[in-house]
């Protein structure tokens, strides 16, 4: 009996991690852009600051680790986790924030655990929550945009330190804003301007669109799948919806809740991250509708008015135990029976 | 009722007693290699501790008080602890040989928890009814349950990446411990008790 050979054309998949990885830095342009319009080249210096200190530090680690380190820079990895912290940071961050962030991303939450493929937590929202709980004051150094924006010269002072930041550039985000609303009822904190300028409001909303339009790229591309954005999504939509109605006067609308924050590009960029999110596909339907449910929660009731870093870190905690319970029954086989086992033992 | 419902958050979620108030380390680090052990360990653990801070409550509030023997609670209660697991550990195993199976060998490692001690002192300090006293300690063991069960699914999954040499085994362990601590942080403010 002879064996076939099957002939060519074989089926190439050209999807390689560098590919894909550059693909997700192409959708954050959208957004990137939007945000130096309105916040000024502040962003572009955490940008660029942040991807040369996190190359060099993967390329220092990886000869640390004894491994080669310009097979794993090509993967553009690096790149990523950089670019996600710097657009999470606010623009008038000082340099030494930004390299907090990036040692606590590529060195402490990525090759501490081996590199690529294999770190539990989400490097960048470890990184993001580390600086919120341990600099609250720098974190909050988001400038308002309507107003006056630092011209190149000013912003690299500032960066460096050189210069102070004047306190009246800065601006509370509407999130913050609305959370220390205090005794207000929702319609007296829309009736009244001064509290949340609409050239803010505005500004973040199209923040939010930017990014929604990166993250359909990455849709288009079958880079991600549907599951994740739109179970957080229409989990923290579903979540405000529902205090909405029960309360409208005290609580936010889903539509405020949705593009008023980093929810989008969170839903689209963070919690998809391949290594740090669910497996399977009902895996990833949990796994968005915790993040959902978790910053609407924090959002609302917790300390911090933007959660999207402590939920994705929270669900992280949890994948692999969503994955142990969700992995799909293999063909031919029985379904797996899971968690404590009784007659192993007898 | 909503009194109850926020001991309940706050000692599964806001003070976590592993995560937060770091208490309890050693079984949180011990019994976490496999996640089947660390579920075993989550329901002997949820069922002594409940118990326990129930008796410690009465211990202290029908035997020592009264007698104005408030100084020797520690000991008391250690007492009182170490009687619960043996208790329960008999009770077990002349009643269900199953369970037994299951819990048996997590059920001695208890007595040493000192989240179940620290439970008992905690509700005096916070001059709690009996029915708090008991959800304080029913929260404080399903927020145990929950980081521990978590935890372990995440370490095997640990064992089997490729950490650098000086950072294998429990050297990773704490580090990611550090970083569920990191995660935990957001839950603050959630609930002021």
């Amino acid at each position: 009996m002879s064996l076939m050979h099957a002939s060519s054309p074989h089926a190439h998949g050209p999807t390689a991690t560098s590919r894909v990885m550059a693909w997700v830095l192409a959708a954050t342009l959208p957004g990137i852009a939007v945000l130096c319009w309105h916040y000024g080249w502040g962003v572009l210096f955490n940008l660029a600051f942040a991807c040369m200190a996190g190359v060099t530090l993967e390329a220092l680690l990886l000869t640390l680790r004894d491994r080669p380190v310009s097979f794993f820079l090509k993967d553009n990895s690096a790149l990523v986790t950089c670019v996600l912290l710097a657009v999470s940071l606010p623009p008038l961050a000082p340099w030494w924030l930004v390299l907090t962030g990036v040692i606590a991303a590529i060195v402490v939450a990525k090759q501490l655990y081996g590199g690529l493929g294999q770190n539990p937590f989400n490097p960048a929202m470890v990184a993001y929550a580390l600086l919120l709980i341990s600099f609250p004051v720098e974190m909050s150094r988001w400038s308002a945009p309507d107003g006056f924006v630092l011209g190149f010269s000013d912003s690299l002072a500032q960066f460096f330190g050189l210069i102070s930041t004047p306190d009246a550039l800065t601006g509370a985000t509407p999130l913050d804003t609305f959370r220390n609303k205090g005794e207000l009822s929702t319609a007296e904190f829309w009736a009244n301007p001064t509290l949340l300028p609409a050239a803010n409001l505005l500004a973040w909303q199209q923040i939010a669109i930017a990014w929604g339009l990166g993250g359909l790229v990455l849709l288009a591309k079958r880079l991600i799948t549907w599951h994740i954005p739109v179970a957080v999504l229409g989990s923290l939509a579903v979540m405000s919806g529902i205090f909405y109605v029960i309360d409208g006067s005290q609580h936010a609308s889903p539509v405020f809740h949705l593009l008023c924050g980093a929810a989008i590009f969170g839903a689209f960029f963070i919690a998809t991250d391949p290594v740090t999110a669910a497996t399977s596909n009902k895996g990833k339907l949990y796994y968005g509708v915790g993040i959902g449910v978790l910053i609407y929660l924090i959002r609302t009731f917790g300390a911090y008015p933007d959660a999207i870093a402590f939920a994705v870190l929270l669900m992280n905690f949890s994948v692999p135990f969503i994955d142990y319970y969700t992995q799909p029954r293999s063909y031919g086989h029985k379904k797996a029976r899971r968690g404590i086992k009784l007659e192993d033992k007898a | 009722m909503s009194e109850y419902l926020l001991i309940l958050i706050s000692t599964i979620l806001v003070n976590n007693f592993v995560l937060v108030q770091f208490l309890g380390l050693c079984p949180f680090m011990g019994v976490s290699n496999k996640l089947e052990s660390a579920m075993g360990m989550s329901l002997a653990t949820t069922f002594v501790l409940t118990l326990s801070s129930m008796c410690a409550y009465l211990t202290y509030h029908y035997i020592l008080a009264p007698l104005g023997l408030e100084y020797l609670r520690t000991i008391a209660f250690i007492m009182v602890i170490a009687v619960v697991v043996q208790f329960t550990e008999m009770v077990v195993k002349k009643t269900s040989p199953l369970l037994y199976q299951v819990l048996g060998i997590f059920l001695p490692l208890i007595t040493t928890n000192c989240a179940v001690l620290g439970v008992a002192l905690l509700t005096l300090n916070r001059n709690s009814s009996f029915m708090e006293a008991t959800l304080y300690g029913f929260g404080a063991a399903v927020g145990f349950s929950l980081v521990l069960v978590l935890f372990a699914a995440m370490r095997e999954r640990l064992a089997v990446a490729d950490v650098p040499r000086p950072f294998q085994g429990p050297a990773i362990a704490m580090v990611t411990a550090s970083l569920m601590s990191l995660a935990f942080l957001g839950f603050s403010g959630l609930v002021q008790i």
